[in-house]
């Protein structure tokens, strides 16, 4: 699948869409791969302060648990309930599913982010293939 | 990621890897975790059919004059009461009363009988059995190189195999084996056994890949009309702890002896001496052990996974999760612990740590998932 190129990309496989000081954060077509079947997603609360790199979540698939590191600090200003009863939307279209969507403490803190290919490079050295 | 150099693999490398599996290090073999997905997998097996490479298990033979004697003292179920073509889930166990490995003991004859052990522990096994049956009259052989070995699980398996074989499998009750032609090939162990808690057999066809991968596809077209799925060692994993079945490494180790395991209604210490019998009589006499494996059902939101913590309602650790998981066909999440004997009543109300939060379970009774009766399944030994 492609990576979109208006999104950034984290080394923990994060997705952040941003447009202007809002975004919306979710993982890669990489990560659910991996994971597999996606049973469970543990969000943040809306009104949670998220901090870059640090833990604000969690992704659990039948065989394992992945934590969710916010690819940039700001205030939690929705969370998508969906995935509460339908996990598996993260597998079927791991792009579209947003997890929580942040008001961003200072954009300019995406350009330290991967760009798509960047990404898809840092995967293809990660996996070999 | 590329397979190391050092990993081991089964003749049917190749065809994992064409057909997209993930592979993974299991116990030092580069094994199938999953193909189209383990949720998949796991509902094809418990309504359908499922295919499994099970070829890194290791197959050992004692053949001699001495063999049921050097069984007796090595397993700890009675073989005496096997007849020729019928297995027995038994254990090897150290002198403690816990567990070497668990094993499958088949009688090929009254001087010939093979143990089916585990891939992780397979050198290990190998030399203990090899050492322990030093003072009987016969040979131990590992022919585990030597076979491919292919489980073919599901309500659907006896049609699809039966495609392939003109022995009538219905004639093979649960836990018994024949030896037959399969896809062509004269002499194959067909055994109804298997590690789902579902219908099944596991078939030894020799381990070359043309002939693994010749009998690997004739089962895929057997199995086609049935939905039949490859399954990897994640649904191989979820299938077995619905049924509760024990993992070498998880419910049962060398420091957990049989009663704590829940599995002396495979021990017979009434056959007579055998390495470990003394420890589990000192068990007995002191009126059980401390602590057994318990079910466990997570009530509140969270799923148990290995290792966790079992939490009583004060929130002091009792216990610890041997392995945990969401169940794909239950659709609950569960989980397999030792706790106090205190705690292990079904209904009690415990906690789990997950994450650093104690999250609500209750014991409940194992296995969590039964397969409905057929009249195909009989007693086992």
């Amino acid at each position: 699948m492609a990576y979109p190129a208006n999104y950034r990309y984290t080394r923990e496989h994060e997705w952040i869409e941003a447009n202007g000081k809002s975004a919306s954060v979710g993982i890669t077509d990489h990560a659910q791969d991996s994971l597999g079947d996606i049973v469970f997603v543990e969000l943040p609360k809306v009104g949670d302060k998220v901090e870059k790199g640090k833990v604000f979540g969690s992704v659990e698939s039948v065989k394992a648990v992945s934590d969710l590191y916010s690819p940039a600090t700001g205030t939690v200003t929705a969370v998508n309930e969906e995935l509460t009863s339908s996990p598996e939307k993260i597998n079927s279209d791991a792009h579209a599913a947003w997890i929580m969507k942040i008001e961003l403490a200072d954009p300019s803190e995406l350009d330290a982010l991967l760009k798509a290919d960047d990404y898809e490079a840092y995967v293809k050295e990660e996996t070999g293939h | 990621m590329p397979a190391s150099a050092t990993l081991r693999k089964t003749a049917l490398n190749a065809m994992h890897r064409r057909l997209g599996a993930k592979m993974v290090d299991f116990g030092g073999w580069d094994m199938p975790v999953e193909y189209s997905g383990l949720i998949a997998e796991h509902m094809a097996v418990r309504t359908g059919v499922g295919l499994f490479d099970v070829s890194h298990m290791g197959d050992v033979q004692l053949r001699g004059p001495g063999s049921l004697a050097a069984v007796q003292h090595l397993t700890m179920n009675d073989a005496s009461r096997l007849q020729v073509g019928q297995a027995q889930y038994s254990a090897l166990l150290y002198p403690e009363g816990t567990f070497v490995d668990d094993v499958i003991v088949h009688k090929f004859s009254d001087n010939d009988y093979l143990l089916v052990i585990n891939a992780g522990t397979r050198e290990k096994d190998y030399n203990w059995i090899r050492s322990n049956a030093r003072g009987f009259d016969c040979h131990v052989s590992d022919y585990s190189d030597y076979y491919t070995q292919l489980a073919i699980q599901g309500p659907r398996a006896a049609e699809t195999l039966q495609k392939l074989t003109p022995t009538d499998l219905s004639k093979i009750k649960f836990y018994w084996f024949t030896w037959g032609t399969v896809c062509g090939l004269p002499n194959t162990l067909i055994a109804r056994t298997g590690y789902t808690g579902e219908d099944g057999f596991e078939i030894y066809v020799p381990s070359s890949e043309p002939t693994s991968e010749h009998v690997w596809n004739q089962v895929m077209e057997a199995g086609k009309e049935f939905g039949i799925l490859p399954c990897g060692l994640g649904a191989r994993n979820t299938l077995r702890l619905e049924a509760a079945l024990s993992l070498y490494g998880h419910e049962i180790s060398d420091s957990i002896n049989v009663v704590e395991a829940g599995l002396d209604r495979f021990c017979k210490l009434e056959k007579g001496s055998f390495i470990g019998s003394d420890a589990l009589h000192k068990v007995q006499a002191a009126g059980g052990p401390e602590r057994r494996l318990v079910g466990l059902e997570v009530i509140e939101r969270g799923i148990a996974r290995d290792g966790y913590a079992v939490l009583d309602p004060s929130g002091k650790t009792v216990g610890s999760v041997t392995s945990g998981s969401p169940a794909p066909f239950l659709k609950k999440n569960i989980a397999l612990a030792y706790v106090p004997r205190q705690y292990a009543e079904p209904g009690t109300e415990v906690a789990v740590e997950i994450r650093g939060n104690p999250v609500k379970a209750r014991i409940v009774g194992i296995p969590f998932y039964r397969k409905p009766k057929k009249a195909s399944a009989a007693a086992t030994v």
